[in-house]
This record gives structure tokens, sequence and C-alpha cells, in this order.
């Protein structure tokens, strides 16, 4: 038994495990940086940035993930190359589009042909970081947009009355009372986040689910020195557990982070921290 | 073939009106437009649908995570947990097994194993949990006042929460109960990718999607004609929470900017 | 990319500079999941008859070759894409994706598409329930036969759903469906089998003609000394040459 689980193929899923870990670790950084610039673009005096990131909160948060996913990384892939390819190939005379083919020259080529495999490997991650980055990042900016609008109006007016520049006002006082009002939001789109990753197999990783699906189906004897019969029911049990295993630590993670967000604000959660010491 | 001709032949394609078979060669930018169109049918269906009935249970489910009687309290709290703390893939998986093994123990179950009955049935329990968390948050910020002036008036029981409690609760939960909605409307594209099998061609938006993409080997014209379909989709159901919105908020002053909801819930 | 690197590259008799279409490294793209054509073996590699294949024709072909698993979707996209340069995945030559990309001459016969039923099924091809895998050549098939198709994500789940009787009958590549067959007791061949695709071939950028005439030569070769048709044998794909 022991040793159907320590097969080499086996250790593909592990390893995968800890992948869709790094991955979301680095991701969610990702994303809050993208929302915090479509929030403060969406909110900017300048009517066209405004628009810029009303648009990007709008467009990319009516799109289900799955149908973004389908095509954006190719997109992506396919632009970066382009880029590159203006840039470092500048006396190149063929088209780039040729037929149904996407042709850049060799030395644009991301990552280059020759590269080690582990240079594919972490291309691949970042583009499905940046992905799922700009994805969640709309949503992220919509949480963070509305969160800048709930603070207070008379902490700004009071900044402002103390002769604070704008900029100041903004991020000394805005910033950071608004993690406060945005933390549920955040917390959810946490939770949205770590149940978007059976998806990751679209943008080029092979996630847990994946491989669940991959070991659990039927070996034949003949293809495996390990056969058996449709155990995908016991795999995704696993991955259950491990899901809501998950969830469940976050949920306390982020319990202790709001409590601690909460100390000193004025609001309904602060003022009863206030009168319970 | 000209638009007119596509679209008769291919706008109820996917409930299985019109012509039997998909469009093989020559495709052009009409046939892929009505026939992922016609998917949206189902993404329609199954979003609308999974809402209203979940909407329901979801209102019990947050009663009973705020009783004090555990034997409401523990259920509830374990059946938002495990819905909303596991990815609706897996839960479909699950289902999908489910509902074949009870088909064969009992044959009132045999359509569950369809689509259109078994999808539908994951999609209600999962939006009933992720509404019943927001409703469950709701409920404990309805302002004490409110109950106790309604105590004051001598309202009690069913009619407290029916006049009462229930409506502000409706107030404080709608602006996240409207990103539930637009999550559930884009969970539903899951159907037929990961859960269920899809019968003669038969699918919703993303099947016809995917099956031009396959045909076409181009991505680039499919999929962005079903995210302009999602995003119309979005911009509709916006607009009608937004209405429903003004109505459960009618009665407050309008002048004073009502103190703008957080987006608190999503997934 | 989707791409990820499963494997070391493959040997490669390269002296240097013996370059198709100025690829230092050719990319050889397959699914990974469909035996015996190519699967993950418990080590983690790629296997199966292409992979014996493909290390070959690379060593014939004097190129340096590594493998890379791509989901079977968006395989064709991603190679017009430039992620990787070659597929070797059991890709049946059709006219359709001839249109999109070039093959290189087929290192198989026509494969023919089979039926695999519940023992003692008294099977109608043309009326029943047939399960198939969603976007194949063989859902396509059963769509313009009459009878009456049932999509499955993969190819896994067509078996069961015969198994626990969703479907009458399961259609797909004899190749894949000979072990399946042959291990399960309840399972078994019906009705007759339909030839639907051409034979397999790889897969190639339309621009890339240099390589295409490479591993189309290096094919030649193999079929010219019989060490093809001893790989057909031995990974039972059907007919040799």
């Amino acid at each position: 038994m022991i040793c159907y689980l320590t097969t080499g193929k086996h250790m593909a899923i592990y390893t995968a495990v800890a992948t869709v870990l790094i991955l979301l670790a680095v991701t969610a950084p990702t994303a809050l940086a993208f929302g915090f610039a479509g929030a403060m673009a969406a909110r900017a005096r300048f009517i066209p940035l405004q628009w810029l990131g009303r648009a990007y909160i709008a467009i990319v948060r009516g799109v289900p993930d799955i149908a973004f996913f389908l095509f954006f990384v190719i997109a992506l892939d396919q632009g970066f190359e382009w880029l590159r390819h203006k840039w470092s190939c500048p006396d190149w005379d063929q088209p780039i589009r040729q037929g149904n083919d996407f042709v850049v020259c060799d030395a644009a080529k991301l990552p280059l042909n020759s590269a080690p495999q582990w240079i594919h490997e972490s291309y691949g991650f970042a583009l499905a970081v940046l992905t799922f980055a700009i994805v969640f990042g709309a949503f992220a900016a919509n949480v963070l947009f509305g969160a800048m609008r709930a603070v207070p109006k008379a902490q700004l007016e009071t900044a402002a009355a103390y002769g604070m520049t704008q900029r100041q006002t903004f991020w000394r006082i805005l910033v950071p009372q608004m993690w406060v009002f945005a933390l549920p939001g955040l917390s959810n789109l946490w939770m949205v986040l770590i149940k978007a990753t059976p998806l990751l197999f679209l943008l080029g990783i092979e996630d847990i689910v994946y491989w669940a699906q991959e070991l659990g189906g039927t070996k034949n004897p003949r293809f495996t020195d390990y056969p058996h019969p449709d155990w995908r029911m016991w795999y995704f049990l696993a991955l259950l557990v491990f899901y809501l295993g998950f969830t469940w630590v976050s949920e306390r993670v982020l319990d202790r982070i709001m409590l601690r967000l909460t100390r000193g604000q004025a609001t309904l959660g602060g003022d009863a921290q206030r009168t319970a010491a | 073939m000209s638009c007119a001709e596509i679209f008769a032949d291919y706008a109820l394609r996917s409930i299985g009106i019109g012509e039997r078979l998909l469009p093989r060669d020559n495709f052009t930018l009409c046939h892929q437009v009505v026939l992922i169109g016609s998917g949206l049918l189902w993404n329609i269906y199954f979003g609308t649908l999974a809402l209203l009935s979940g909407f329901f249970l979801a209102t019990a489910i947050a009663l009973g995570k705020a009783s004090k009687t555990p034997a409401f309290r523990l259920p509830a709290t374990w059946f938002i947990f495990v819905f909303r703390g596991s990815p609706l893939f897996i839960q479909f998986f699950f289902a999908y097994f489910l509902f074949l093994s009870l088909k064969q123990i009992l044959p009132v179950f045999a359509p569950f194993t369809a689509a259109w009955l078994g999808a539908l049935t994951v999609l209600f329990l999962n939006t009933a949990a992720y509404s019943a968390e927001i409703f469950y948050g709701a409920l404990l910020s309805v302002p004490k006042g409110d109950l106790d002036a309604a105590d004051a008036f001598g309202f009690s029981g069913w009619r407290k929460f029916r006049r009462i409690t229930w409506p502000t609760m409706l107030r404080l939960a709608w602006p996240a109960y409207t990103n539930e909605a637009i999550f559930l409307f884009h969970a539903t594209t899951l159907v037929y990718f990961s859960g269920f099998p899809a019968w003669q061609q038969r699918g919703d938006a993303l099947y016809y999607a995917r099956y031009f993409a396959d045909k076409t080997f181009n991505p680039f014209v499919p999929y962005p004609i079903l995210a302009a379909y999602f995003v119309l989709l979005t911009l509709v159901i916006i607009a009608i929470f937004g209405r429903m919105n003004t109505r459960l908020n009618r009665h407050l002053p309008q002048d004073t900017h009502p103190k703008r909801p957080r987006m608190t819930m999503m997934r | 990319m989707k791409t990820i690197l499963i494997t070391t590259a493959a040997l490669a008799l390269t002296a240097g500079t013996a370059f198709a279409g100025g690829h230092s490294v050719v990319r050889l793209g397959t699914e990974g999941a469909y035996p015996p054509y190519n699967f993950i073996n418990d080590a983690g590699e790629v296997d199966g008859f292409e992979r014996e294949l493909g290390d070959e024709l690379c060593a014939r072909a004097e190129l340096e070759c590594t493998w890379v698993t791509n989901d079977w979707d968006s395989i064709i996209p991603n190679l017009v894409s430039g992620n990787y340069d070659a597929i070797i995945a059991g890709m049946s030559v059709t006219d359709e994706r001839d249109e999109v990309i070039d093959f290189t001459t087929n290192y198989t016969q026509p494969d023919p598409s089979v039926y695999l039923a519940m023992d003692g099924m008294d099977l109608d091809v043309s009326a029943g329930v047939i399960a198939a895998q969603s976007n194949t050549i063989q859902s396509a098939y059963i769509a313009s036969s009459g009878a009456t198709l049932v999509e499955f994500a993969t190819p896994e789940e067509t078996i069961s759903a015969v198994r626990n009787g969703e479907a009458d009958a399961v259609l797909a590549d004899r190749a894949y469906l000979l072990p399946i067959a042959d291990e399960s007791a309840d399972l078994s061949f019906a009705g007759e089998s339909v030839f639907i695709g051409g034979g397999v071939g790889m897969g190639i950028r339309e621009s890339d003609t240099d390589l295409r005439d490479a591993f189309s030569a290096a094919i030649d070769s193999m079929k010219a000394d019989g060490s093809l048709n001893a790989l057909i044998a031995k990974w039972e794909i059907g007919e040799g040459f």
C-alpha cells in the first residue's frame, strides 16, 4: 500500500501541493498590488485613468475566470514575445503572423528554446501568477475601492484642516484606516483564490486536482507496476480534506488579523474592544 | 448561409430545438455568436433557479447558525463550512458520483445524473451556503434598537421576524449578495466543463466556445465572445439587484447618503 | 506557458551544430495521458510508444530534444504560438488540423475506432447511447451517426459511464481501448469498427518546413529498416507498415 503512494508519479502530486501553496503565497500580494493600483486608478481625478481603472474592474470582474484563463495566458505570452521581438530583433524582415503561426526570432523566445527546464517552468509559473493576479486584482480593486470610500469623511476633513496635502492625506490617513474596512472582503477573496486553484491546469501548472484525476484513474497493469481500479474517489476525498483544512486554518489566521486591525479603530468592533479592556 | 438562417437553426440548439448537427466547417463569426449565445440559456437557467431556490434555504441556514440551540447551529455551521471550504470542482465530482450510486438503489434519482437537475442541485446547495454566511453576518449586524422598537410595538415571534429582522437583514446583506449572484452565474460554466456529461451536444456557453476553439484551433475568437456575453449578463444582474436594493432602502431618507454598504462577501 | 518539462533531454547525437530550421533544442509536446501512445510512468516521466519513437527520431535526425506535456485542448494553439516545436501525442492527421498545422508522414496506420460495451450487450450503434470524450473525432462521428451522444471530459469517465449504465458503449481509438478490454472481464468490443481519422503523425508549425522534413525523413528511415514496425508491435498500436 505504502509503495503506491511513493512512486515517482506520486512525488509529482506532493510537489504540486508545494507549487500550489507557493503560488498562492506569491499571487496574494501581487493581486493586492494590482488591486491597489486599480482602486487608485478608479478614484483618480484624471478622467482617462479613472475610466481605465473602472473598465478594468468591471470587465475582468464580469468574466468567469475559466473563460479568462482559456485564452489569456497564450495572449499574454505572445504579447511578451512580441515586445521582446521588437526590442531584440529590429531587422527581422518576415511577418510575425504567418498564417496561423506566431513566429518571432529565436532570440525573442520566452524563455529561449535552449534554456534549461527550470527556466521554462519558472516562466510558466510566473505567467500563471500574473494571470491569477490580474483576475483577482480586479476583485481586490473593487474591495479596496469600497473600503477607501468607507473611511469616515471627517477623518479626511480633519487631515485637510491640519494642512496635509492630498497626497499626505491619502497615504497617512486613508490608507492606514481603510484596511479594517477592506479585510472582510479581502479575506473572502483569499478563500476564493484558494478554491480557484483547480483551474491552474488551464494555465499550464499541473495542480493537485489534475494529479488526483491522473493518479486516481484506472491504472492498467500493462503500463505500471502499481495497477488499481478507479480510485479517484479516494484521491478527491484527500483533496477535500486538504481544502477544508486549509480553509479552516485561513479562517483562524484572518480572524486574528481582524482582531488586531480593529484595535483602536473608530468602529463598532473597536469600541467593543475598548470597553472590554 | 445568412446570419438570420443561422440564427433560426441554432439559436435554440442548446435545448435541442433546431438543426441537429452542429456546424462542421466554414465557421463564421455569426455561428460562434449564435451558438455561444444559445448555450448561455443554460447558464441563465442554472444561475436563476439556483439563486431563487438557494435564497430560501440560505435564510433558514443563516437562522440556524445564529440559533442558540446546538441541534440547529451545528449542522448549519458545518453545512456552510463544507460548501464554502471546498472547490466547486470537487463538489461536482462527488455529487455526480453520489447521484450515480443512488440511482442504482432508487430509480427516483435517475434524473439527478443529468446536468439539468443534478448540477442544479449542487449549485443550489453551494449558493445556499455562501448566501447563508452573508445573511448570517447581516443578521448579527441588525441594529439592536430596531429589535427593541419592535418589542415595544408588541411585535413578536414570526411577525417580528417577517416585518423587522428579515427586511433589515436583507438590506444589510444586499451588496454582498449581489456579488454572490455574479459569482454564481460565473460558476455555472463549470457544469459541463468538469462535472456533468453533455448529452447530444447540448451544453452551456463555455461548451460551445470550447467546441469552436477546438474546431478552429483559435482560442482568440470564441472565448472573447463568451467573455463579452458574461460581461453583459453581469451588467444585467447588477442592474436588477440595484433596483431591488433601491426598493429595500426606499423608506430610508435618501438625501443623506445612505451609508455605503461594504463589499464583504464574495466568492 | 502551458508547458511543463517533465523529463530530461532525450539523448541526442548532436555533433555540435546539426540543427534543423535553426532549432538548437527541439521541444516535443505531448499529452501524457493516453496510453499506450504516451503516458506518465511510475517514475513520473513521459513514457510509451511515442516516447521511444520520438527519442529514436531525434537521434536519427541528429536533434537535441526535450519533452513537454500540455493539456490536450490547447495543444495546437500552444504549438502555433511557439511554446514547443512539435506535437507527438497520438494525433490523427485530419483535414481540419492540416489546415492549421503541418503533419509529418504518418507513423502509424489509420487506427480504427471501436465500440466497447458491457459483455452480452446487444448494441445498436445507430440508436443507442454512445459515450465519447468531448471534442474528439469520435464525438463528432457519433453526433452525425444518429446515436445519442453523451460527452465526458476525460476518457476515464467514458469507461465508467459504460460500467454504470449511463451509456451503452464508448467509442474510442482501438489502441486505447484494447488494454482496457483485455484487463476487464466485464467489458468487450461490440459492433463494427469504424475508420474515422487518418494515421497518426507529428504536428509541426506550417512555417517550420525544415523540421517537418527532418522528422519525415527520420520516420521514413525507421519504416525502411523495420524498427518502426518493431515499436508498433511492442506497444500493440495496430497494424505495421
